[in-house]
């Protein structure tokens, strides 16, 4: 029980942190060059925005819930359970950060979703 | 904004490097935390004696800094490309860790699990067929 509790948590906090992250990231914008001093640059900026701790703060919490349950169960369980994140990470992506998801990325997912079914029954 | 086939370009090399990262990180902090044992009790003092222990564990701070390398090549792809394009993508270290968790760890990992795992990558080349970015921001 305390196992799927804390892969509830894992999902839900990964996956909020990485849409905060994901505004974050957006609001700098597109990164085209790749030199260490443009590098620090983008991640002076990401350090400054809001979002970024936010997402950091979620992604925290979801770490150590990871780090917390694979002191007792299989990383090769434990790790393709919290591919649930997809469905959420989906919506996440639709509503909140208002990509336009089309028929093929939906079919992917489902597809994972599908996996991570499978990869859960084999416990 | 950058052209779709320079976008794709410089896309590729992220996307091989965020799930191998990503999963060597898992892999070596389970690795790590194996070696610790469980937590049995929650108080306090137990927890603060079992991070000093947990800090001081080379192959836990060997799968955080793979975890770090992870996270700076997410950012970078995250700053022009779709969330639900790079998540699904990048769900090749799923099917990277239980190689690694039975190559590395020994551990034995069922027949339903190589299917699921099968079927996340069946997702992730449908997706990987769909333009990285839906959005038009740059």
């Amino acid at each position: 029980m305390r196992t799927f509790l804390l892969l509830a948590i894992i999902v839900l906090s990964g996956t909020g942190g990485d849409i905060a992250v994901t505004h974050a990231m957006k609001r700098i914008g597109e990164v085209k060059n790749f030199a260490p001093r443009a590098l620090l640059g983008v991640l002076r900026r990401f350090v400054q925005s809001g979002w970024a701790w936010l997402g950091i703060g979620l992604m925290a919490l979801a770490f150590f819930s990871l780090l917390a349950v694979l002191s007792w169960a299989d990383v090769s369980f434990v790790v393709p359970a919290t591919a649930a994140n997809y469905i959420v990470g989906g919506l996440g992506a639709k509503f909140l950060l208002k990509e336009r998801l089309s028929g093929a990325r939906w079919a992917g997912m489902l597809l994972v979703a599908a996996g991570v079914a499978l990869v859960c029954a084999a416990r | 904004m950058t052209s779709p086939r320079r976008l794709l370009a410089k896309t590729i090399p992220f996307l091989i490097l965020v799930p191998v990262f990503g999963s060597l990180g898992n892999v070596l902090l389970g690795k790590g935390m194996r070696g610790m044992g469980g937590i049995q009790q929650w108080s306090l003092s137990t927890l603060a004696v079992y991070s000093l222990r947990v800090a001081a564990n080379l192959w836990v701070w060997l799968g955080l800094g793979s975890l770090l390398a992870f996270f700076v090549s997410y950012l970078l792809i995250l700053s022009w490309a779709d969330y639900s394009y790079v998540l699904p993508v990048t769900a090749t270290g799923y099917v990277l860790a239980p190689v690694l968790a039975h190559l590395l760890l020994g551990e034995i990992v069922p027949g339903s699990r190589w299917v699921g795992a099968a079927f996340i990558f069946l997702g992730v080349a449908v997706v990987g067929r769909t333009p990285p970015t839906t959005t038009g921001r740059d």
